[in-house]
């Protein structure tokens, strides 16, 4: 992996897996749906901005589902948003990943137990592989959130997963 | 500037005993005026245009589940409630004449019907489908009277009412924690 | 031969890159022009009235933050004015001067946010990173002081919640200073801007008397040449101190009460929050912020209504209580729900371009209006 990093004065020839290419292309440039609901959004956006940067990681807003690959749902999920939800996942294009920011997303936040219209987590319709905690959770907590993901990615294998 | 008794001095006189129903001024912090509910459209027109009182503004327009159902045996022996009403709460204010009031109408549950003040007020056109959505309050003559906030198909469940239980499934989702 | 046609009915969905939030336009459209725009809303419905009716007085101040999540502090403060009113508490002037601090660092803050994202509507990029920038000025003081960036649950019945830190005075005073050259830079990159103003100017012109039918508060208001603020028509807490104007809209590049006017307003504002800042940071009196908190509230039997300015119009309670630990009813009135309501008027005739420019004027927040 560290010699993707480096730099190259002669042609050179590389020899790596090419799992480890293919990963380390897919968790450099996450193009993140602009998905923001409640809250967290806020969170989103400030992440985004120039403070805690999030294009050096190579995420970059896109508005359409089809051209993203990680959507971060950010805020409550309620009843009548779920349903478009799950339609903007089937949407997206393979490889997708998501992420859950906040708790609301993560298990129905501080509603959870009275209100009658919140999807108590979003895992309840779509399968999520980060969770970040916090009401809302710092922007250095979701950055934190996009890193687990990175790793997540990197240990992805591409032979098919016998048990 | 008026104080809220005069207010319902000038109201009595102008319409009677059986549409001004009872002043109230017995708990803080302001004295309540009740009003029947199949008339507050004219009582409305009235206070927004009257050169004395001049309430252009409708600050809020609430619906309250009262619960004050009491409950009886009826012929089997079974128990029955009755008695209990939904009211709306109209918050009125004066932007030239600086004053303020509080209105209410109140109608039985088996039949919630009240007269809808839109046409006098338009800020209430979304008051009132929400105190429709949430509540189950059926506004007359209101030009387009559906769910705002709850999604179409919840069907007949208003949700702020006292005794609503939650749905145990939602269009495949479980909805409790 | 005629041509037959027909209208279009257009869905700008619950995700879309510039509703701000949340909200799901159905616009008519005859070709390129509006015809009728109608919202629909409720997909951030939280129940926040169910859970009121089940929480005690001081537990539902989270859940007031949540609210207008842009303007939490002043979220809470009108929701704690009205229990105080209720219960007949009066507070310390310590606390009121923070309060009065607070409320108008966060109008500055939630007015940045309403201006960058307004020019990252029409386009442009830039403004929206500067103002970002000064945003998290303020977001470090208020963290300092209670720990939390977006949703402080400082403001509590009675008092506060935490006392003001040492070093409260000189960041405050150190931001007011870096503040204005922002408010310059911006001005000469977004509001004098020609490809702005065409887009801004002469759109979705508001009349003062629909405005004051429909029940439009705040700057939306105060564009179409009302002069009505709270602070100083129906005063509350000690704003009756301070000495600061109210800007209107005038039609300076266009006519009175369109978009630009409702942006030009915002940006006024911010000036005058500085004015009332600088007033009150001086003379904070010493005494105790927990010294009127209560242990347990019970309300009397009652009701109240109390409203306060926020940065998007006027918040208002109404808490009916029957004795209990827990209120009866409370039902909130959030401004930018009666602001949306007249989106359908001011839109007829326009472009979908212009859509846009309308919504953003008008500063919608949906935690507000689904509540």
């Amino acid at each position: 992996m560290g010699l993707l990093d480096k730099e190259f004065t002669d042609s050179n020839i590389i020899i790596t897996k090419s799992e480890d290419l293919l990963n380390w292309a897919r968790l450099s440039s996450l193009w993140q749906l602009t998905f923001g609901l409640a809250c967290c959004a806020i969170e989103m956006m400030a992440t985004s901005a120039s403070h805690y940067d999030f294009d050096r990681f190579g995420v970059i807003p896109r508005p359409s589902p089809r051209q993203a690959d990680v959507i971060i749902v950010s805020g409550t999920v309620t009843l009548k948003m779920a349903s478009r939800i799950k339609r903007l996942y089937e949407q997206m294009p393979d490889p997708k990943y998501v992420i859950s920011m906040g708790s609301c997303s993560n298990s129905g936040g501080p509603y959870w137990q009275y209100g009658y219209h919140v999807l108590k987590g979003v895992d309840r319709i779509i399968p999520v592989d980060v969770y970040v905690p916090g009401c809302p959770p710092r922007p250095e907590a979701l950055l934190e959130g996009l890193l687990k993901l990175q790793e997540k990615i990197r240990h992805e294998k591409l032979a098919k997963q016998t048990a | 500037m008026k104080t809220p008794e005069e207010v319902y001095n000038i109201l009595k006189e102008k319409f009677g005993e059986d549409v001004i129903l009872s002043y109230d001024d017995s708990q803080p912090v302001e004295p309540v005026i009740s009003v029947d509910p199949l008339k507050i459209h004219e009582v409305g027109k009235f206070l927004r245009d009257d050169e004395n009182l001049l309430f252009d503004s409708l600050m809020v327009l609430s619906g309250v589940d009262d619960f004050n159902g009491k409950k009886v045996k009826d012929e089997e022996g079974n128990l029955k409630e009755e008695g209990r009403t939904l009211s709306v709460y109209y918050n009125l204010h004066s932007m030239k004449l600086n004053h303020k009031v509080l209105v209410r109408v109140s109608t039985p549950i088996e039949d919630p019907k009240v007269e809808s003040v839109e046409h006098v007020w338009r800020t209430a056109d979304w008051h009132e489908r929400e105190a429709y959505d949430m509540y189950g309050i059926i506004f007359l003559n209101h030009h387009d009277l559906r769910r705002i906030l709850m999604p179409d198909d919840w069907g007949e469940r208003y949700p702020l009412r006292k005794d609503y239980e939650d749905p145990e499934y939602y269009n495949g989702m479980k909805v409790p924690y | 031969m005629a041509l037959k046609t027909e209208e279009l009915v257009l869905n700008m969905g619950p995700q879309h890159p510039s509703t701000h939030g949340v909200l799901r336009l159905l616009v008519e459209l005859d070709g390129e022009l509006v015809v009728n725009v109608k919202p629909i809303i409720g997909y951030l419905h939280r129940c926040f009235e169910k859970h009121c009716e089940a929480l005690s007085y001081n537990q539902i101040v989270p859940y007031t933050d949540r609210l207008d999540y842009l303007a939490s502090m002043s979220n809470n403060l009108s929701y704690v004015m009205g229990v105080e009113k209720l219960m007949g508490i009066q507070v310390p002037e310590r606390v009121e001067y923070i309060r009065v601090i607070m409320a108008e660092l966060q109008r500055i803050a939630s007015h940045t946010v309403a201006l960058g994202t307004y020019g990252l509507d029409i386009g442009a990029f830039t403004p929206f990173l500067f103002l970002f920038r000064d945003r998290e000025k303020i977001l470090d003081i208020f963290e300092a002081t209670c720990g939390a960036r977006l949703l402080y649950n400082y403001i509590w019945v009675g008092g506060l919640s935490h006392d003001i830190p040492d070093e409260f005075v000189p960041m405050v005073k150190k931001f007011i200073k870096e503040f204005r050259p922002t408010i310059e830079e911006v001005n000469e990159l977004l509001s004098f801007n020609k490809i702005f103003i065409e887009r801004t100017a002469n759109i979705g012109v508001l009349p003062p008397d629909t405005a004051i039918n429909y029940g439009i508060t705040g700057p939306s208001l105060r564009g179409s040449g009302i002069k009505w603020d709270l602070r100083k028509n129906d005063p509350y807490s000690i704003y009756d101190r301070f000495d600061f104007d109210i800007p209107v809209g005038e039609g300076k590049v266009g006519t009175v009460g369109d978009s630009w006017d409702r942006y030009w307003v915002r940006m006024l504002e911010m000036e005058q929050s500085l004015r009332i800042i600088e007033q009150a940071i001086d003379n904070i009196p010493d005494g105790d912020v927990h010294e009127m908190v209560p242990k347990r509230i019970k309300a009397p039997k009652g009701n109240v209504y109390v409203r306060a300015e926020n940065p998007k119009g006027e918040l208002g309670f109404f808490i009916l209580s029957d004795g209990k630990n827990n209120p009866f009813r409370v039902k909130v009135r959030p401004p930018s729900f009666v602001n949306l309501s007249v989106l359908g008027e001011l839109s007829k005739g326009y472009l979908v371009a212009d859509l846009i420019a309308i919504l953003g004027s008008l500063d919608i927040v949906l935690g507000e209006i689904d509540r």
